[in-house]
């Protein structure tokens, strides 16, 4: 356990060095939501509020935690462009199976997580790339929702219904679900010594690797935990849209991507930012839907305000690094 | 030059004709015989559309890991779009037409490429952002855009001899010039020189900027002669009519031999996964299979032709 205390070591030391570029690139996920909410509180006021804040985020929940899904896979160098299909899938097992043969859904969704788990095997061991094995599995996936629920329908459990509609007392539930989730993948890939190994198996995986660690291992859990956040994140969106559809989830992939990149991750070297995914992707639902309503802009460009934020917001990145780079 | 035939034979490019004609003559034997000439015809028909976008995508993938354009769907909707606004059915527009899809999709390489250099992000990102903009660009301006293709347009897109159409007859030409383009000239060798090693590459005296530059702008333009072709060939364009070569351009690449990291490329290889790909789904059809199992099946095969391919670069 000495190569993994060693690792922790060397993560918190340079968390704790602070110049004051490298906290302002910390902090640019923050700002960039401070500035949406700055944005949107001074467009309307009345949002700023428990039922306000409820109905403008309720959809970041999903939204978060495919979010986080991709996270652990761009941790370890790959990109998942499945995720969104397989969102749907989660969500049409949950509209149909789950609800009705309890039993059944369980063993369904926990085969999903056991299909991620494969597919980082595959990829480790046949050395493939993983944009391209995803990109077909995104069609198993629709494929599969197709053929599960053909047209949109279904219905949620009900305990489903009862946990995304719970409404706890001052902080609005959404907020409270994603502190929640961010602090349970803070904790998890930041702050324990086999989430260092995990990053490290992104970050060089071939000192990883020479320190006795099974960078196979690493790259099924990393799958593995993408697996866990995506069905979390079907679950989510079918509670919260109490039925589901085969092309619910398609717009999560780019979502949860740009949601990554937003909060501070790099494709490259394990670096991400649970947090600030989390916070990216707040960010996301609040810039793409909300702002522009309060702007009058018509949601034919609600795409392209994800865009937008994702290119003003890596502008910023590049000041800030260059900065970084004078000193 | 002895080898050069048991060299071929080597290469994994070979099996994506052999796949092609494997899932042809399951589909021939499934009819009994009737409609092969036909089902060939129609898949070179397709075909030419994957190819095409396949080339750009092969030189950008060519550039080494993590280079890959992710606009190309929205680029195609959006140039199929501006195209039949410029042709607006009329004849005498056709040439116009064209030129403005190919502007229209050299500016979106151009811009994708500012990205990447002014922004210094992995090219994924900033692909990806500009295809978010020009979605809602293409979905604000092409909205209930109803205008058909010049009726000279569409049949030229349409048209056959023999059997064989002639849009494919002319992408052979055409991918035969980019063979010779990525093998002869300053410009592949280079974009081949940056795959092996982008620093060595700099060193060696490569303007390295300049030849990525015109990989993406060239990515770009094919992407939108190929809204053009596709808006001809359907009869309309569509905001849709994009979406399914995001798949099959990096399929194709990857089916066909390329090296995903970069540095080694493949021309023969793209037209024996595009006709793998379209005949594919062609055998699917013969099967009367329903859309769900046909999309499983579609991946699940792709998913394991990647696998079979992607062995030799396990083992070195």
């Amino acid at each position: 356990m000495s190569a993994s205390g060693v690792a922790a070591k060397e993560v918190s030391r340079v968390l704790g060095r602070g110049s004051t570029p490298r906290l302002l690139r910390a902090l640019l996920p923050a700002l960039s939501l401070a500035l949406v909410l700055l944005a949107i509180s001074y467009l309307n006021p009345r949002a700023i509020s428990y039922f306000g804040f409820t109905l403008m985020l309720n959809l970041a929940v999903p939204i978060a935690l495919a979010t986080i899904a991709q996270m652990f896979v761009i941790a370890g160098n790959d990109l998942d462009l499945s995720i969104g299909a397989f969102v749907g899938f989660v969500g049409c097992v949950t509209a149909t199976w789950l609800r009705e043969t309890p039993l059944l859904g369980t063993l369904v969704l926990l085969g999903c997580i056991a299909t991620y788990a494969g597919l980082g095997a595959l990829i480790y061991l046949r050395n493939l790339p993983s944009i391209v094995v995803t990109l077909g599995m995104s069609f198993v996936w629709q494929g599969l929702a197709i053929l599960l629920l053909p047209k949109p329908g279904g219905k949620a459990p009900g305990w489903l219904l009862a946990t995304m509609s719970f409404k706890p007392p001052l902080i609005p539930f959404p907020i409270l679900a994603a502190a929640v989730i961010a602090a349970l993948a803070y904790v998890g890939l930041m702050r324990t010594s086999y989430g260092a190994i995990l990053r490290g198996s992104g970050g060089n995986a071939v000192a990883i690797g020479r320190a006795g660690w099974s960078l196979l291992k690493a790259k099924m859990v990393l799958f593995a935990c993408t697996g866990v956040f995506g069905v979390l994140s079907g679950l989510a969106l079918i509670g919260i849209t109490t039925s589901a559809d085969a092309n619910i989830g398609n717009g999560y992939t780019l979502l949860s991507i740009a949601g990554v990149i937003l909060g501070g991750g790099e494709f490259v070297g394990g670096r991400v930012s649970p947090i600030g995914a989390v916070i990216g992707a707040l960010t996301l639902a609040l810039a793409a839907s909300p702002l522009l309503t309060f702007m009058h802009i018509p949601p034919d460009w609600q795409v392209a305000a994800n865009g937008a934020t994702l290119i003003v917001v890596l502008a910023a990145r590049v000041l800030i690094s260059r900065k970084e780079a004078e000193r | 030059m002895k080898g050069t035939l048991g060299r071929a034979f080597a290469t994994p490019w070979i099996w994506s004709f052999v796949g092609a004609l494997a899932v042809w003559l399951a589909a021939v034997f499934f009819t009994g015989g009737y409609g092969a000439g036909g089902m060939l015809t129609a898949a070179l028909s397709l075909a030419v559309f994957t190819v095409v976008v396949g080339v750009g995508q092969m030189f950008v993938i060519t550039l080494g890991p993590g280079n890959v354009d992710l606009s190309l769907p929205a680029n195609i909707g959006l140039a199929s779009a501006v195209a039949m606004t410029v042709m607006a059915g009329d004849d005498g527009r056709i040439l116009l037409g064209l030129a403005a899809a190919l502007a229209c999709g050299l500016a979106i390489g151009a811009a994708n490429y500012l990205l990447i250099w002014a922004l210094r992000i992995p090219p994924i990102i900033a692909t990806l952002s500009a295809s978010f903009v020009i979605q809602s660009i293409d979905i604000s301006y092409g909205r209930g855009l109803q205008i058909k293709p010049p009726p000279g347009f569409a049949d030229f897109t349409n048209i056959q001899v023999l059997g064989i159409p002639i849009l494919a007859v002319l992408t052979v030409l055409f991918t035969v010039g980019a063979g010779l383009a990525l093998q002869r000239t300053i410009f592949g060798r280079s974009v081949l020189a940056i795959g092996q090693n982008m620093r060595a590459a700099r060193l060696a005296g490569i303007r390295v900027n300049r030849v990525r530059f015109a990989t993406y702008a060239l990515s770009g333009t094919l992407g939108g002669i190929d809204g053009a072709l596709l808006a001809g060939y359907f009869r309309g364009a569509n905001v849709d009519i994009g979406n399914e070569y995001l798949l099959a351009s990096i399929a194709v690449v990857v089916i066909g031999g390329t090296s995903v990291a970069g540095g080694k490329a493949n021309v023969p290889g793209l037209w024996g996964a595009a006709l793998f790909l379209v005949l594919l789904l062609t055998m699917l059809n013969t099967f009367g299979v329903s859309a769900g199992v046909r999309l499983v099946l579609t991946g699940l095969i792709i998913v394991a032709v990647i696998t079979a391919a992607g062995g030799a670069e396990a083992a070195r």
